[in-house]
């Protein structure tokens, strides 16, 4: 076995908690009886919403249009009635436009069996364009549509093409349930991208923590005699950004600023080309995804098959509640998930997890003075210097710290872990990010 | 849940490494306590009130600082402690009680507040604070006391004033190593604050590259000239002596590693330790003190924002070709 690979320049390594959802197989969430299903839900300009109050959905209907080319279709969820529209606060502190479905009717394809469709006559044009239509975004957290991540421009060659199994978040299990339990339905997806990008090479990362998930993975590809490789990673946060596993595998690096196309290279998460597999063999639309729900104060935590619009209390109330009082819920993973503020909060396309801490997780955060102990430094993943940036930033300076690559930064949140001082660094970036960006205008 | 609880909201990361400031004030401090005790045993009882009277110096004027304007106190934060402790370490045994005194004020009050606290100060407060006494007070600074652990040691000169020659007549190098010599209260013994170090490493709280350029540094330039003062040759300095003597262990391991006052990545550590490697040989070998630690290092501390300058990280992708 060749050794483990991972990116040279720094990088932490958090506790991981994997261990109370990495044996639990993955299950169906209840159906909500009530859809929350917000038009914002990935990167770029949010959905048109094309429903009106009183309206009758069906199952996977088409409830929000893409605006224009950087957006991505919404679904419904359930079949019902909106009850409403209104708009909503996300845990990412974005305003959305917000559909309000009820239960109500039949469904068109849960509890049924669906036939399986031949894509292999399919054209590389025909089976990007069914993904934009079935609104498949970047399930790993940063939803970028996946339909324009794989409209390569002509004459480009693509070398690498990336499958990111590394789940380098902290408690985050799904995308390892999914691994061990849908193998054949994800190297199928990959051969659906692969007759879309035609890549040179096909390789997953997996990180050492997920030795079963290796070796199926590993033997599924074997059995199948396909050409692609799995390449086992070192375990370092933030392994799972792309740029970062791009370094690990590839040793290139995105240029500052560009996209990893630019070193010939697409990465994509295995719950993406889960996604994939499904929008394109059973036509289905991206409407539910797999959500870990844990914290060591859930009775029951688990990973499930989750209804986009299903609200983060009643995913919680499923694993039949808490041990003790929970302070904090986290959508997403404890490194760069978001707090949430509102039970009633509907899992999105990108929400991987939500975890559940208690007063005594919850770190208070009594900030002291800068030690200038250089600790940011050596764990930023990017070299740049946090702590500069942080002081640049409170001093309104955003030219020079766009200098110093603020724009650079995404916050990984690895200065914050290690700062000794607890200076809210990342938050530091977000807010010049802000501001230098209102000041450009 | 629908129990009137609230939920707390803060950006992320919501993980956090559990180090703190404080932590890493006060495990130096447990760090320095073997050392302490031992310049205790070795000087008598005296030392210890000269300890006491350098941290309450120091922590009483931070308090008062803060005081007066009206911040939030800082005293627990364990570094007003922590200077004081040092500011004491670096006192012969038999000096009189207001030098500590006004060396800690000196090293809080003018070196760390006036540029604005914890973090802000650009020079080591604590060797400040001992270069301050010992150019005001040079007589009561160089007076020194035996050893109590060794009675028939030169009574009035540490093996650095007394040379190599002189010193290794009647003491050895494990006299050295253990610290049964005269001194400061807390640079005698080497082998009890090795011992603090190991804890320092573990915790990740000091690295290697400033300990490890300073002594290296030092230890080659001692070893091709240290011998000429002396009449020899090069290539005769006694690297032994000259690691083991003086304050060269606490200041490589304990005081040029100061994180506010060294530089930020680990190329400018290596720089700034060899630089301070260079400056105590030059002022050991060929200058007009015996001791130079606190000067080489409050002299590297000037060009520690050059360093800095110099040395930044190469933001990622900015590699122009990608190897094929």
């Amino acid at each position: 076995m060749n050794e483990f690979k991972t990116f040279p320049q720094g990088g932490i390594h958090p506790r991981e908690f994997k261990v109370y959802t990495k044996d639990i197989p993955i299950r169906n969430a209840h159906i909500p009886s009530i859809a929350l299903i917000p038009m914002h839900q990935h990167m770029g300009k949010p959905a048109e919403c094309i429903v009106q109050k009183g309206d009758t959905l069906r199952e996977e209907m088409l409830i929000g249009r893409a605006t224009g080319y950087f957006s991505a279709n919404i679904h419904s969820p359930i079949p019902g009635t909106v009850t409403d529209i209104r708009e909503m606060y996300l845990p990412a502190g974005l305003k959305s436009t917000v559909v309000v479905a009820e239960l109500a009717g039949e469904f068109d394809r849960a509890g049924k069996s669906s036939q399986k469709k031949d894509w292999d006559n399919l054209s590389p044009k025909e089976l990007i364009d069914k993904i934009a239509d079935k609104g498949i975004v970047g399930l790993g957290g940063a939803t970028f549509p996946a339909h324009i991540k794989y409209t390569l421009k002509e004459g480009i060659r693509l070398e690498y093409f990336i499958v990111n199994g590394v789940e380098c978040e902290p408690y985050l299990t799904a995308d390892h349930r999914l691994m061990l339990e849908k193998t054949e339905e994800i190297i199928e997806g990959i051969r659906i991208i692969k007759k879309i990008l035609s890549p040179e090479n096909i390789i997953i990362g997996i990180e050492e923590n997920k030795p079963d998930a290796i070796s199926v993975m590993e033997r599924t590809i074997l059995d199948r005699k396909l050409d692609i490789e799995v390449v086992r990673l070192k375990t370092k946060y933030p392994q799972g950004d792309e740029k970062q596993l791009l370094k690990s595998i590839t040793g290139r690096e995105v240029p500052s600023g560009g996209l990893p196309l630019d070193i010939g290279s697409v990465v994509s998460n295995v719950g993406t080309v889960f996604a994939i597999y499904e929008a394109i063999v059973y036509e289905k639309p991206l409407i539910e995804r797999i959500v870990t729900v844990t914290g060591s104060i859930i009775k029951n935590p688990g990973n499930f098959k989750v209804r986009i619009g299903t609200k983060i209390g009643e995913l919680i109330e499923e694993c039949n509640g808490l041990y003790e009082l929970m302070v904090k819920i986290i959508a997403g993973g404890p490194m760069m998930g978001f707090a949430v503020h509102d039970l009633d909060t509907p899992v999105t396309k990108g929400m991987s997890g939500i975890i559940a801490l208690s007063r005594k997780e919850v770190p208070s955060w009594r900030e002291t003075a800068c030690l200038r102990c250089g600790r940011c430094i050596r764990v930023c993943p990017l070299s740049l210097n946090p702590t500069r940036l942080f002081k640049l930033i409170e001093h309104r300076q955003f030219e020079e710290a766009e200098k110093n690559g603020l724009f650079d930064c995404k916050e990984c949140g690895c200065c914050g872990y290690a700062c000794p001082a607890k200076l809210p660094l990342v938050q530091g970036m977000r807010l010049g990010k802000l501001m230098a960006k209102k000041k450009a205008k | 849940m629908e129990n009137g609880n609230t939920l707390q909201i803060s950006s992320s990361p919501h993980f956090h490494c559990g180090e703190t400031t404080p932590k890493i004030m006060w495990s130096v401090v447990v760090c320095l306590v073997p050392a302490a005790v031992w310049g205790v045993y070795n000087f008598g009882l005296k030392s210890l009130l000269v300890l006491l009277v350098s941290i309450g110096a120091a922590t009483g004027t931070e308090f008062l600082i803060t005081a007066l304007q009206k911040k939030k106190s800082t005293l627990f934060d364990g570094s007003a402690f922590l200077t004081g402790l040092l500011v004491g370490f670096n006192m012969p045994p038999a000096v009189p009680g207001f030098i500590p005194i006004l060396a800690s004020v000196f090293a809080i009050a003018l070196v760390k507040h006036s540029f604005g606290g914890l973090g802000r100060n650009w020079m080591n407060p604590a060797l400040a604070g001992r270069v301050f006494a010992m150019f005001c007070w040079t007589g009561e600074m160089t007076t020194w006391s035996a050893p109590l652990s060794s009675p028939d040691a030169f009574t009035g000169a540490t093996p650095l004033a007394l040379g190599t020659e002189k010193f290794l007549g009647t003491g050895s190098y494990l006299d050295l190593f253990l610290g049964r010599i005269s001194g400061c209260i807390g640079e005698v013994s080497a082998l009890f604050l090795l011992l603090g170090t190991i804890y320092l490493f573990i915790k990740k709280i000091i690295t290697w590259e400033i300990p490890v350029s300073y002594i290296g540094s030092f230890t080659i330039l001692t070893f091709i000239f240290g011998g000429i003062p002396e009449g020899h040759g090069i290539f005769s300095g006694d690297i032994f002596f000259h690691l083991l003597s003086g304050g060269l262990i606490l200041g490589a391991f304990y005081m040029a590693t100061d994180m506010v006052t060294s530089p930020l990545t680990w190329k400018g550590m290596l720089i700034f330790g060899t630089g301070c490697g260079f400056f105590t040989f030059l002022i050991r070998i060929f200058g007009g003190f015996p001791e130079g630690v606190s000067l080489a290092i409050i002299l590297m501390n000037i060009f520690v924002p050059l360093i800095n300058r110099c040395t930044k990280p190469l933001k990622f992708g900015l590699v122009k070709e990608n190897k094929k």
